[in-house]
């Protein structure tokens, strides 16, 4: 039978041989004229960081140069943005803030969405709708309490003060809770028989299942976090205590004229992101688009 | 005491939730009650007399210039920026899913600038759209004459718009791409054999199966930029939303009134953000019944 067919295809008349050939190039140049205008448009979506990062290093002199290569290369608008500033000190500000409520968010946030998929008990429906109505509430509308809280408690210009407000997300437990509701229950009586506790269930247990929903949280909790700017502009006040973004935009409004070092500032701020991107590249994308279709 | 096996997992539900919830009663629930609160007053934080005005800050607002221009410009960000960034968005990612090859590659191209801080891409961004910046020298070598784009009242708020759909694509195409990846392949496959044209798949099966996406990306483009804050404060003139206010957002003239005008007037921000909360809330209620009308 094989055979047969394959003589069959082998003595296609020639004409609609030739049919099949014209489509599989016009395929194969439509292929191409796609693959160069996507490159096209690409190019201009990172054009601004190949700018940035090549601006970074001419000298003041040459900063209107329109060359993409600098004219004669220097590390010395690096050399002043590192020594002049608290660069070093903004940088760690920046990872330990979201690092710790990257670490807080995980960690509520999947015990609350777990515990509002998996327990019925009276106001569970109560909690669960009062928690999602926050999400309605813009941050904008809240910066002015946090504020004057933030004044009552001396929190202001302390690495809590930057943090209090995001340690739990409304959108995290929303999120853990879609994935929680996936879990199945005989899993989780079955160890209910074993005799482990209810923590236990949900650490060892539900948890682990859902790793990937874990995984994006975490990673749109610190991008999220290390971006952050109105709230962090709003409570910190020394110099010491400033994120990265606070920092690099006093930074620039202060250096208004010197180009060259704003783009070392500039550059220094964004290469740690784009190389966390290039790692974590498939889970993060994974992540929006599992979170986009969950939400 | 004896408790029934189902009491004791009340307890333990009780037990998991309660630092959640009360961290949301104190730093959600109970602000945004408090930012209310605030909104009828005459609020100054350095003063000890803050009295009750009722809604002389509302009154104020609706004769204010300024907010007015805020409001016109917010909407601008918003009618321009969510349509075009989508439009782009959805061409390139049905571009993307047709191509065969480093398709990962691409998408990293266009996602770069969604994960950057928009503080630090913002001053970029202003450095080419400067007088003698990048953009004009290369408008000059085709002998078009330049302009001051983010210095012109006339031009500002479109430059800040382009730069805020650049860093949202990334995103927009992703979700895109999810959305694509979830029609049946079958649905296209037998209108192609039906003899459907692109354009007819594209209009007919594409579009309608995508909507739950595009509902999903409009709602959530609307909010972002109703929220417009870091660009305009990174991009325009001093920060300030100018030239001439031309570039001011509703959430930027928020911040100057609250933190940086002299005495604070904390009580007529608050009563803009209060505004703002009303506009999201009927977006969001407007979202619903339309995402309950598909479902039906």
């Amino acid at each position: 039978m094989q055979v047969q067919t394959a003589t069959g295809i082998s003595s296609l008349s020639t004409t609609a041989q030739k049919q099949v050939d014209r489509n599989k190039r016009r395929r194969k140049f439509s292929q191409i004229a796609l693959v160069v205008v996507l490159l096209l448009g690409g190019l201009m979506m990172i054009f601004p960081f190949v700018w940035m990062i090549s601006s970074s290093f001419k000298r003041p002199q040459d900063i209107y140069s329109l060359s993409l290569i600098p004219p004669v290369f220097t590390l010395d608008s690096y050399r002043t943005v590192l020594n002049d500033t608290s660069y070093v000190r903004w940088f760690t500000n920046s990872l330990l803030i979201a690092t710790i409520t990257t670490l807080s968010v995980a960690f509520f946030d999947s015990l609350a969405g777990y515990t509002l998929a998996k327990f019925k008990f009276p106001g569970a429906t109560i909690i669960f709708v009062l928690i999602l109505s926050t999400l309605m509430v813009p941050t904008e509308m809240l910066v002015i309490p946090w504020y004057m809280l933030s004044i009552e408690l001396r929190w202001t210009d302390s690495y809590w003060g930057v943090m209090f407000p995001g340690v739990i997300s409304a959108f995290g437990v929303f999120l853990m809770r879609q994935f929680f509701m996936g879990v199945p229950n005989e899993l989780l009586d079955a160890a209910r028989i074993d005799g482990f506790n209810e923590f236990r269930i949900f650490w060892k247990i539900a948890l682990p299942l859902v790793k990937p929903a874990v995984a994006a949280l975490c990673i749109f909790t610190f991008l999220g976090n290390w971006n952050a700017y109105i709230w962090p502009l709003i409570v910190i006040r020394s110099e010491e205590m400033r994120t990265l973004p606070v920092g690099v935009a006093f930074f620039s409004s202060e250096n208004g004229a010197r180009f060259d070092l704003i783009m070392a500032a500039a550059s220094l701020a964004t290469i740690p992101v784009i190389i966390i991107f290039i790692i974590f590249q498939k889970q993060i994308i994974k992540g929006i688009a599992l979170a986009g279709l969950k939400g | 005491m004896h408790l029934t096996l189902e009491r004791r997992k009340w307890l333990w539900g009780y037990a998991f939730i309660a630092i959640p919830f009360l961290f949301f009663l104190a730093v959600r629930i109970g602000p945004t009650l408090y930012a209310f609160w605030v909104s009828f007053h005459q609020w100054d934080p350095i003063a000890l007399d803050r009295p009750w005005i009722g809604l002389d800050n509302y009154r104020d607002l609706a004769q204010d210039k300024v907010f007015w221009k805020a409001m016109r410009n917010t909407w601008i960000y918003v009618l321009i920026g969510v349509p075009l960034g989508l439009s782009i968005s959805l061409l390139i990612a049905l571009g993307l899913q047709q191509i065969v090859r480093w398709s990962g590659f691409f998408r990293a191209l266009y996602f770069i600038p969604y994960v950057t801080s928009l503080v630090a891409v913002g001053w970029v961004w202003r450095w080419m759209y400067m007088p003698n910046g990048l953009i004009n020298e290369v408008l000059g070598f085709f002998g078009i004459h330049g302009n001051n784009w983010l210095g012109n009242p006339a031009t500002a708020i479109y430059a800040i718009i382009i730069t805020t759909v650049w860093q949202g694509l990334g995103f927009q195409v992703v979700i895109f791409l999810a959305g694509l990846e979830s029609i049946p392949q079958d649905y296209t496959d037998a209108a192609a054999v039906d003899g459907a044209t692109g354009w007819q798949i594209f209009r007919h099966i594409t579009i309608p199966q995508l909507n739950p996406t595009i509902v999903f990306l409009v709602v959530t483009g609307v909010i972002s930029n109703l929220q417009v804050f870091t660009q305009v404060r990174s991009m325009s003139s001093q920060g300030t939303g100018g030239p001439l206010n031309s570039t001011i957002s509703i959430v930027l003239y928020v911040y100057q009134k609250a933190f940086q005008s002299l005495p604070s007037k904390m009580g007529y921000a608050s009563a803009m953000t209060v505004v703002l909360f009303f506009i999201i809330l009927a977006i969001t209620v407007v979202q619903l019944k339309v995402l309950q009308r598909d479902t039906d």
